[in-house]
């Protein structure tokens, strides 16, 4: 077993960011009581700024005036995390949680899959740096060393049992994770490296340190397995941006949209599945929330057709009053079949196939904006068109019929036409109390127009005009 | 200087200019109606590209002009969209003209947004012609959307009236229908010939 650990030093600040466009001023997060607000996480221009966490709000402010502020939500830092574990699932099937700021996969039956580790673990940096998490990610043959290595050393990669005691050894006891009662006590001791400890007999340091460190050092060097909670991914998708300001504007949405969109994409594919319909909600300050609906005609994963999707109904929408907050669920997740592309496909590079293109259309001009006509066999002409999808016409044999319908008969105004066909008497549709008497002509205009035209049975005009061989 | 280079390839790549212009090549896409096509340089539609067909009113043959191009390329299984029609196409015509309804789709579109849609549409490269209309529409819309069907492949035809004649246009073919005339304005690949016939049935 190989363990990749990925640690994120930054979590909660990287969680906070990635929802606002990049700001401008100095940001940190803040926490704790209305009186005694202090920093507990600060990003590198307000550290420039000479801001540290743990400083009172009221004294940053005093040194930065400028400084933006979020608070700090435990439950957002942990969703997160769960974000980058639904992320590592797609790399391995054993992943591991280790709250608050680690998540670990089991990599080496993916390397087989994924090739080398120094192929693999580029890859995972930059998906991670898309994501917008900082990083340091370390390999192991169990989680606890990796998770250990990854806090000491960026970038180390120890493949087999035997090198672990040496790669181990140079940690400072203060890194190594261990119960902070013991590691105190072997620092008081004047041992200073985990290499120090380890060369310590295990009996008599048990009489000193206690059990606890025991154990813990037996995980590090992994004798015994790592008591994490394994991820399991969820069965629906939900996220939400807190905005802490009113966002008037649509535009305003769309660059935190497209980072939920982002996620959801992420998700979907760790879940090889796709996405049939989800839903956009702005939660306003005093009026109800504005639910955006999303049905697509094929599943989709794909964040950039999502995106447009999103986009093109976000443009057509009114905002009723600013909004506060976004929230993005997608409880509809049906298998992804992608779609077969023809080797030999002669198109051109730009081209979009019909069911994206339809999807696109849909989204700005209305969901029953793309239909197909379908012959019916009933005799009255109005019935005879019927919108349907792609669907078998019926073989009629009718007289001459005109090739544009007007959807209602309007009254043929004008000089009198000449006849060129007719009547054509149509008595029918008693059965449905949709009946209809009406006698048929073939008339040509004096424009030269040639028009279909009715006029009650037996008479010759006035004519209503029904429709035009065009 | 003693590689031996065929006249053919330097004419075929346009290093020689030649004062009378070389035919183009005829076109893969027949009109339907062999009066046309022989007077048209190109013997057929000009391929992914615009054209434009002038009507006097509604109902002067129009449809007629184009329905056996579009009963070929749907029997063909390649999809004919027609974008914001003026009136409700009425499918059992369409059919006895030959038109296979399950490769058509009507797009219904708002004026504003028609010209958004023609050229999403042609630019798609997932149709073989579209048909619009765009009573005012402006040379630079026209232009676009020539370009759309250029990169789409896609015979566009945009229906217009002839109150449009007098207005510049890109498309590449410019037909005027008048009941019993046909009448080529502008066509690529040599000078407009003389009206022919048109027979109304």
């Amino acid at each position: 077993m190989l363990w990749a650990s990925l640690l994120l030093p930054t979590l909660a600040l990287d969680a906070a960011l990635r929802e606002r466009p990049v700001p401008d001023r100095p940001f940190a997060l803040v926490h704790g009581s209305a009186q005694q607000r202090t920093l507990v996480a600060v990003d590198e221009a307000a550290r420039a700024a000479g801001l540290r966490p743990g400083q009172r709000l009221a004294e940053a402010e005093a040194i930065c005036r400028n400084l933006l502020t979020a608070e700090y939500d435990t439950a957002h830092t942990r969703t997160a995390l769960s974000l980058i574990a639904a992320w590592a699932y797609r790399w391995s099937s054993d992943v591991l949680l280790d709250p608050p700021r680690t998540v670990s996969l089991e990599v080496g039956k993916s390397l087989r899959l994924f090739g080398p580790w120094p192929d693999l673990e580029p890859r995972l940096r930059n998906e991670l740096n898309e994501l917008g998490f900082r990083h340091r990610i370390a390999l192991a043959p169990n989680p606890r060393a990796a998770r250990v290595l990854a806090g000491a050393n960026d970038g180390t990669a120890v493949e087999s049992v035997n090198d672990l005691p040496s790669a181990l050894a140079r940690i400072p006891i203060t890194c190594a994770g261990l119960p902070q009662e013991a590691a105190a006590l072997l620092n008081s001791m004047g041992l200073r490296t985990l290499g120090q400890v380890l060369r310590l007999p295990r009996p008599a340091l048990q009489r000193r340190c206690g059990r606890a460190l025991i154990e813990s050092l037996a995980v590090l060097l992994g004798e015994q397995p790592d008591p994490l909670l394994r991820y399991r991914p969820p069965d629906r998708f939900d996220a939400r941006i807190d905005f802490g300001c009113e966002v008037e504007h649509v535009h305003g949405l769309l660059f935190p949209l497209k980072r939920m969109l982002g996620d959801l994409a992420a998700f979907l594919s760790a879940r090889d599945g796709g996405l049939q319909r989800f839903v956009i909600r702005c939660l306003h300050a005093d009026a109800a929330p504005t639910d955006l609906s999303i049905g697509l005609l094929v599943p989709e994963r794909e964040a950039s057709a999502l995106f447009e999707v999103a986009k093109l109904r976000l443009d057509q929408t009114r905002l009723p009053a600013p909004v506060l907050e976004l929230e993005l669920h997608a409880d509809e997740l049906p298998p992804f079949v992608p779609q077969g592309a023809d080797l030999l496909d002669q198109r051109a590079a730009n081209a979009l196939p019909w069911p994206q293109l339809v999807e696109r259309l849909r989204a700005r001009l209305g969901a029953d904006a793309v239909y197909g006509l379908r012959v019916d066999a009933d005799p009255r002409p109005e019935r005879a068109c019927v919108r349907d999808d792609a669907a078998d016409s019926a073989t009629t044999h009718l007289p001459l019929r005109p090739t544009w319908l007007l959807p209602r008969p309007i009254p043929l105004r004008g000089p009198a036409p000449r006849v060129i066909a007719g009547p054509e008497r149509l008595e029918t549709g008693w059965w449905d109390g949709g009946d209809m008497r009406r006698d048929y002509y073939i008339v040509e205009l004096a424009t030269g127009q040639r028009a279909w035209a009715f006029c009650p049975p037996g008479e010759r005009g006035p004519f209503m005009l029904h429709g035009w061989f065009a | 200087m003693n590689a031996v280079i065929a006249l053919d390839s330097l004419i075929r790549d346009r290093h020689i200019w030649r004062g009378q212009p070389a035919a183009l090549p005829p076109s893969t896409q027949p009109t339907g109606w062999p009066t046309l096509d022989a007077v048209v340089p190109t013997h057929g539609w000009p391929e992914a590209a615009l054209t434009e067909i002038l009507i006097p009113a509604d109902g002067v043959g129009e449809l007629r002009l184009v329905l056996p191009t579009l009963a070929r390329l749907t029997q063909h299984g390649e999809r004919v969209v027609i974008v914001a029609p003026p009136y409700i196409p009425y499918a059992p015509a369409w059919q006895a003209a030959g038109v296979d309804w399950r490769h058509v789709s009507i797009i219904d579109a708002a004026p504003g947004e028609r010209a958004w849609t023609l050229e999403q549409v042609l630019h798609s490269g997932s149709c073989a012609a579209v048909l619009g209309w765009l009573p005012d529409a402006d040379d630079r819309t026209l232009r676009r959307l020539q370009v759309a069907a250029d990169t789409g492949r896609a015979l566009g035809f945009l229906f217009r009236n002839r109150a449009a004649l007098g207005n510049p246009s890109p498309a590449a073919l410019r037909i005027q229908v008048a009941p019993g005339v046909l009448q080529v304005l502008k066509c690529r690949g040599g000078n407009p010939p003389a009206p022919i016939a048109f027979p109304a049935s």
